[in-house]
């Protein structure tokens, strides 16, 4: 076979190889993969999402709803992409999607045989719970089109910035203009153009301007554009989202060579020009979506940009004259046009020699993979006659591309001049211009797009010849009467046929949003370009409502489908949220820590020891705690200081702890509360001198928690002396806790008394290991004696490597925090956020007397008097024991009665729960109904739908008198 | 995405700050009753209108701004400290 059959001679491209489906075939350079399959014969190139109906190229651009292709090989692939979008580069491998095993012979297809079966909310009346379960994994293998690569992708996307003055969207005449009026004018100006190339449709519609070619008239204005300093334009990049303020995304595909695969432009722009041209629309007739039978715009568009004939045998069909252009335009290449149907009563009888079947429509087509004739009805029903062609160029007028201008809120008006929907009015920062606002002249597109760019009322400095009207009489739906059996479609991509539309109003979904949802018209990933004002259009006449009155649905981003990669730029794997480092983290690595991620900090969860296996290396660090010393680098503590006249009467307005009986050196423990009473975070309170307090927060909550204090600061106690500051990074944290600890810091030079009696449980300490300033609290969350020593950051490594020479002979040993959390279970100590949800009030932990005889109010107080707070049945936290097994259940197990026989709507959850080697049964808390008045009751948790008994007991499992921590 | 006039750091992406909602005083906890006090917990206007918001430059000087904004254009007509102790706006 010759090499490019549906090639016209001429063609100035190098010949580009690619494959489709396996087959080798030959391109030109400056082709998409859609203008290349077209030049060798190929339309058949998709099946549609529901039926699987064979489909073929339709569109040349963002409006086509059925040539969606899988592009790339391995990781790159990227699926359902846009033949229509995709530019032709060497060895391009671009396969079919949605079928199996071929395109050709697809077992899904018989699906369509069936159709009458699958009518609109086929689905919801079928599938509904508990049936969904059974049905859930066909559809599942059913639905969606192609297959999303295992591998991480291997090219970089970036997510850059810009600013400009002014932001031209589209880069046909109209946004040429306006770039160049507004350049003049001395604006930084943007030009953002989706295609390759500028010029838009003037690129390739036979127009003339100043008496000259559109194409020398682009050439000229891109030289300008291109001498101007303070204009940028910006190929190869579709803007997809408008936003609010000017901000504006676009999705840049540099192509070949470029250091990065895709950007995603932020955009804020000062004022944008909307000029993103008009969209042709399709005629809904029957059988209209075999392949072969595509929008007039793209047939012209392929035959004079890409010199490729889709066809060789032509109907074209119109309601509007521009289907009289399309077929000039293939006449002129000689390529014959069997006849030109126009469902106008005032159609002339032939033009340009074709006959022209006028007041008709297209009543039927065949054809099975491609179209291979169409009957032509007239619509008084006394004529009719079957056409034979290989190709329909069908013209059902423009719709303005309104996507960008609704996104942010603008309003639309019907106008039925052009049978379409045009911006009613233009945006405070933004305002459509050419196509876009509904002017299809081309002098009307210089004229507004300049004046926009100009900022002032002004006519474009060319003149534009070319028709005065498209002359469109709309025919939204051929007549039940003529139309026979086949299906009228509308959406071509979910397979919306009039039926369907017809059935939503029978049923009440009169509201366009509605029938969106019902028949998933527009929901397809190219959003109803194509099929919008048909489908509400047809409603309309069901309804006896105009399109006006019907109305469109919500345009939301993005306004081309935008790939994972280009959201996500560089923030993946380790950038996807960097993680913050121990002042010890390569000491850590060094004794053998494994670190992981503990919210934002990675800390060591336990230390390898020789190749014994995790759980006995947990135990070893377990049992150093309880039986000689542990060391931890406890840093990601949260640690704010508060100072100032005011401090203390501030922060007792805060926090559930009584402070202004806190003396210098005292630490105290407690809650801090949302308004509505519930716990969020808690933490030691310690006094450093009569000015100066030093709050310790949770390590998750120290940012929370002094945003808090600056919010109160600012907003409830404006009049307080007091200042904040988060030091945090400044202090790490040396925690030494087990029987031997205060022999162990007595080792070193620390001019602090440590005897219990100078230094009793929570008080604070401040003194000097030689020349470095210490501070050390004495506050346990192991249950053993424990100093949590202070020391600016940049001490930490040297005091560790010095506490670790020292300690050796006291069985000194690292202890991660999967030993921590087994310490503090064994002693029943809260974990915020992990013993408490968002539900969880101080009484529910055991703490409502301590907090509600605090004499002052202070921050959630005066919720905790609310009825709700005060009911019984609340969840209560308590202890659980084991009955059955010695696997410790797992967190989130449900708790019930002893009768229940299912996990399902259960008394409460166990919280925590691990394995203690002390004690050498598993130990558990959990959160459950009337808690505290149930010890003793044997209930079952549900643990993945295994139960076994536990016993609610004492929260505390291990020195129930706190006689260690007293020491 | 909202650009703010920050009175003290200029114009900043809406990503720079956070948003607490539309204003609620803080009744006093001794004599506001159950209503009055989960009014103040949960109930906001919710208007079609010019609304009050109160927003923080987290990511920036970190004062606390009133911002008055259109809830159904989204236009922002001033930004001013919700201390009055301090100067400036950002409208």
């Amino acid at each position: 076979m010759t090499p490019e059959p549906f090639r016209l001679p001429g063609h100035p491209g190098e010949p580009i190889a690619f494959r489709f489906d396996g087959r080798a075939l030959v391109g030109r350079a400056g082709d998409t993969l859609a203008a290349a399959l077209l030049a060798n014969g190929i339309h058949f190139v998709a099946r549609s999402f529901k039926y699987h109906r064979p489909r073929g190229i339709f569109g040349a651009g963002v409006e086509d709803p059925n040539a969606f292709v899988a592009v790339g090989e391995g990781a790159r692939a990227v699926t359902n992409s846009q033949a229509t979008l995709t530019p032709l580069t060497p060895g391009l491998v671009a396969r079919s999607i949605n079928r199996w095993p071929s395109l050709a012979c697809d077992v899904a297809a018989l699906t369509g045989v069936f159709a009458r079966f699958l009518p609109a909310g086929f689905y919801y009346k079928t599938f509904f719970w508990p049936d969904w379960m059974a049905f859930e994994g066909i559809i599942r293998r059913a639905a969606g089109l192609g297959t999303a690569p295992a591998d991480p992708d291997p090219d970089l996307y970036d997510r850059p910035n810009r600013h400009c003055d002014i932001l031209v969207v589209g880069g046909g005449p109209a946004g040429i203009a306006a770039a160049l009026a507004a350049a003049r004018r001395g604006a930084d100006v943007l030009l953002v153009e989706q295609d390759i190339m500028l010029g838009g449709a003037l690129g390739w519609e036979d127009q003339h301007i100043d008496g000259r070619p559109g194409r020398d008239w682009i050439a000229a204005r891109v030289a300008e554009l291109e001498a101007a300093p303070n204009v940028t334009v910006l190929t190869r990049t579709c803007v997809v989202g408008h936003y609010e303020h000017g901000l504006l995304t676009a999705l840049e595909t540099p192509g070949e060579g470029a250091p990065v695969r895709q950007r995603l432009w932020h955009i804020r722009a000062g004022r944008v020009i909307l000029a993103t041209g008009a969209l042709e629309r399709p005629l809904v007739f029957p059988g209209n979506d075999r392949p072969g039978i595509m929008l007039g715009s793209a047939v012209r568009h392929y035959l004079r940009r890409h010199r490729v004939v889709p066809g060789r045998a032509v109907v074209v069909a119109t309601n509007n004259d521009h289907g009289y252009a399309t077929a000039e335009a293939l006449l002129a290449e000689n390529v014959p046009v069997a006849a030109i149907v126009d469902s106008r009563a005032d159609a002339p009888p032939v033009a340009f020699g074709v006959p022209v079947h006028s007041h008709s429509v297209i009543a039927g087509t065949r054809g099975r993979h491609r179209v291979r004739s169409v009957l032509v009805r007239s619509l008084d029903g006394l004529r009719r006659g079957r056409i034979a062609c290989d190709l329909v160029a069908m013209s059902g007028g423009w719709s303005p591309a309104v996507q960008l201008h609704c996104q942010p809120g603008g309003k639309l008006r019907f106008d039925e001049a052009i049978a379409a929907f045009v911006p009613a009015a233009s945006m405070p920062a933004s305002q459509s211009v050419g196509a876009a606002a509904g002017l299809l002249r081309l002098a009307d597109c210089l004229d507004s797009g300049w004046a926009a760019g100009a900022g002032e009322e002004a006519a474009a400095p060319w003149q534009a010849d070319g028709p005065e009207s498209q002359r469109i009489a709309p025919i939204w739906q051929v007549p039940e009467d003529l139309a026979g059996r086949l299906k009228q479609w509308i959406d071509f991509h979910n397979d919306v046929t009039v039926d369907d539309v017809a059935l939503a109003a029978r049923e009440n979904f009169h509201s366009v949003e509605h029938l969106k949802r019902y028949t998933t018209l527009g929901m397809a990933p190219d959003q109803g370009k194509t099929s919008n004002l048909n489908g509400l259009a047809v409603m309309g006449a069901a309804t006896a409502r105009s399109p006006q009155e019907v109305g469109t649905t919500t345009f939301r981003p993005p306004y081309v489908p935008v790939t994972f990669g280009a959201l996500a730029g560089r923030e993946r794997g380790r950038l996807f949220r960097p993680s913050r480092r121990l002042p010890t983290h390569d000491l850590q690595r060094g004794l053998r820590a494994h670190m992981e991620d503990y919210g934002a900090w990675a800390r060591p969860a336990f230390y390898a020891h020789g190749d014994a296996p995790m759980t006995d290396c947990i135990a070893r660090e377990v049992r150093a705690v309880r039986t000689a010393v542990g060391i931890m680098d406890y840093s990601p503590l949260g640690k704010i200081v508060l100072s100032g006249a005011d401090a203390t009467a501030f922060l007792d307005r805060l926090v559930t702890a009584r402070l202004d009986t806190l003396h210098p050196g005292q630490s105290r423990y407690s809650l801090t509360l949302s308004e509505s009473g519930v716990i969020v975070d808690d933490g030691v309170i310690s006094r450093l001198s009569d000015g100066d307090l030093l709050m310790g927060t949770t390590s998750g909550g120290a940012g929370s928690i002094y945003g808090l204090l600056n919010d109160w600061r600012q907003r409830q106690c404006a009049g307080l002396d007091v200042a904040l500051a988060n030091v945090t990074d400044q202090w790490a944290v040396v925690l030494l806790t087990g029987p031997h600890a205060r022999t162990l810091l007595a080792r070193t030079s620390l001019t602090i008394d440590l005897a219990p009696a100078a230094f009793p449980p929570m008080t604070l300490r401040e003194g000097r290991i030689g020349p470095v300033p210490v501070r050390v609290n004495r506050v346990s969350f192991t249950g053993e004696l424990s100093f949590e020593v202070s020391v600016p950051a940049g001490y930490a490594v040297s005091l560790w490597r010095h506490l670790l020479a020292l300690g050796g002979d006291l069985g000194l040993l690292p202890f991660g925090l999967e030993a921590l959390d087994i310490l503090r279970l064994e002693k029943g100590f809260l974990h915020v956020g992990g013993d408490t949800d968002g539900t969880t009030v101080p009484d529910d932990v055991g703490l409502g007397a301590a907090v509600r005889n605090k004499p002052l109010d202070f921050r959630g107080r005066r919720s905790l008097d609310l009825p709700a707070l005060r009911r019984g049945g609340r969840l209560q936290l308590v202890g659980l024991a084991l009955l059955d097994g010695t696997a410790p259940l797992a967190a989130g197990a449900q708790l019930g009665g002893l009768h229940r026989t299912s996990h399902m709507s259960g008394e409460g959850m166990v919280t925590s729960s691990a394995w203690s080697s002390t004690l050498g049964r598993p130990v558990a808390l959990g959160l459950l109904e009337n808690g505290r008045a149930r010890t003793g009751e044997t209930l079952l948790a549900w643990d993945d739908g295994i139960a076994r008994r536990v016993r609610v007991v004492p929260r505390i499992s291990y020195d129930r008198e706190g006689a260690r921590l007293r020491d | 995405m909202l650009l703010i006039h920050c009175p003290f750091c200029g114009a900043r992406d809406e990503a720079e700050f956070f948003c607490d909602g539309e204003f609620a005083a803080r009744p006093d906890p001794a004599r506001a009753d159950d209503a009055a006090w989960s009014d103040y917990l949960v109930r906001r206007d919710n208007a079609r209108d010019w609304i009050v918001e109160h927003w923080v430059h987290a990511f920036g000087c970190e004062q606390w701004l009133a911002v008055t904004r259109h809830s159904v254009t989204n236009e922002v007509r001033a930004v001013r400290p919700v201390r009055a102790d301090l100067p400036g706006d950002g409208s």
